[in-house]
């Protein structure tokens, strides 16, 4: 048989499922354009550059350059993850968005932590405690079920044990033109805009 | 048990306009009043919850403190030497002349001064985090290098701080947004290569001045 050569599939930068100023007044339009048209974009470009470099580095069975762009794998396509999950656990608040959980994500909130206001209190404590970049997530636990918050440095993905539910973004490039150093707004206006129907689709 | 030492914000040595064109007011301002700030409010918060916990024998809730002093007092150290090591563009000491034996030691180690510029640049961009870029000289071999720091953790022990570059997205978003290269690049304009100097000759506890005692705390 033939042998075929694989082309891997380019990565790209999704479309938003609404406009850039339709978060507003949580997230302004102006963060919004920039966070997805430079910043995603970004991590798009450079995961795909740095599959390239692995794509060679594999052909050629050069293991220490496979293992030297894992940082590089890591971060960019963390970031492609990241910021497509957070796009669509958002939603404008006049198209679903805020509110509260319903149905059997409610149940695992409040299995996990007694009520929704508490969680949410949890969740915003855990925002204003990364020191550095990074988010934090709801996340389900693969082996029991039960949901919990998690924060991870950077670009860090979900993977593995965990599944992503909700992540809210910590970069200061999150919030920075419209909250400057006043982070805990940003926190504490992003419930507005949540599209807990999203997030309760990947609990199932 | 002694009172603990309130750590308080330096004045700048400059005006917060005072590096403009290339880090706005603006930045300077919220940078130095609230960011700084911060580190400073929090690590004083944390010092003190410190000493109740050494009077305590509480081993447990020390163990627990120090990430939160790592990150404050590292804070505080970084934008101490941060903003010492920059003065406003028309000052004669932002020329690489104003430093002749940092210079003639940064050639004969990354060939020129302008590509030991670029090489820093490019570690700077290459940071995957919030962090800082640094010009330390190792301490035994006296040797320059360029080296990163994340978070707001200081630069190693064993190196000794010339130069350090803040790259957490607060010290240039509001003026360059995404394009953290041209902060980059810019900030060589107001680079106080005097200062460096000084930091070059000067004995390690001579470059952290004031922060000497904080250092060897964290």
């Amino acid at each position: 048989m033939a042998s075929t050569s694989f082309v891997r599939g380019k990565a790209t930068l999704p479309d938003l499922p609404y406009d850039y100023g339709a978060l507003e007044p949580s997230i302004s339009g102006k963060i919004m354009e920039l966070h997805h048209k430079n910043h995603h974009q970004t991590y798009v470009n450079s995961f795909n550059a740095a599959s390239e470099q692995l794509e060679a580095a594999e052909s050629k069975e050069d293991i220490a350059a496979q293992i030297a762009l894992q940082p590089l794998i890591n971060f960019h396509g963390g970031g492609h993850i990241n910021h497509t999950l957070f796009w669509e656990n958002l939603a404008p608040s006049k198209n679903g968005g805020g509110g509260e959980p319903a149905g059997s994500l409610k149940t695992a909130i409040e299995s996990s932590y007694g009520d929704f206001s508490q969680f949410k209190t949890k969740f915003n404590t855990a925002l204003a405690g990364i020191q550095g970049s990074g988010w934090a997530w709801l996340v389900k636990d693969n082996e029991t079920g039960q949901v919990q918050i998690r924060t991870y440095a950077n670009q860090d993905p979900v993977v593995g044990k965990y599944t992503p539910l909700l992540g809210v973004d910590a970069w200061e490039h999150a919030y920075y033109l419209q909250y400057q150093n006043r982070k805990a707004e940003y926190f504490s206006a992003i419930w507005d805009v949540i599209n807990w129907k999203a997030v309760e689709g990947r609990l199932k | 048990m002694a009172a603990q030492a309130k750590y308080t914000l330096p004045d700048l040595p400059y005006k917060h306009d005072a590096l403009e064109p290339h880090i706005s007011a603006q930045i300077m301002t919220l940078h130095h009043t609230k960011h700084h700030q911060t580190c400073v409010n929090n690590l004083n918060a944390a010092l003190s919850s410190l000493s109740t916990a050494v009077a305590k024998n509480d081993i447990v809730s020390q163990l627990h403190l120090q990430q939160n002093i790592n990150f404050n007092a590292g804070g505080h150290v970084n934008h101490t030497l941060f903003w010492e090591n920059l003065i406003p563009a028309s000052s004669p000491s932002t020329s690489p002349s104003a430093a002749p034996k940092l210079s003639a030691a940064l050639t004969s180690r990354f060939g020129s001064v302008e590509k030991l510029q670029e090489k820093f640049n490019a570690v700077l961009l290459g940071l995957k985090c919030s962090g800082w870029g640094w010009l330390v000289r190792d301490i035994e071999s006296g040797n320059l290098e360029l080296t990163t720091s994340k978070d707001q953790d200081i630069v190693p022990v064993g190196k000794k701080p010339l130069l350090g570059i803040d790259m957490w997205e607060h010290a240039y978003y509001l003026q360059y947004l995404n394009d953290k290269g041209s902060y980059a690049k810019g900030i060589w304009k107001v680079v106080n290569w005097k200062k460096v100097e000084e930091r070059f000759e000067s004995s390690p506890e001579g470059v952290f001045g004031i922060l000497s005692g904080l250092r060897s705390s964290i």
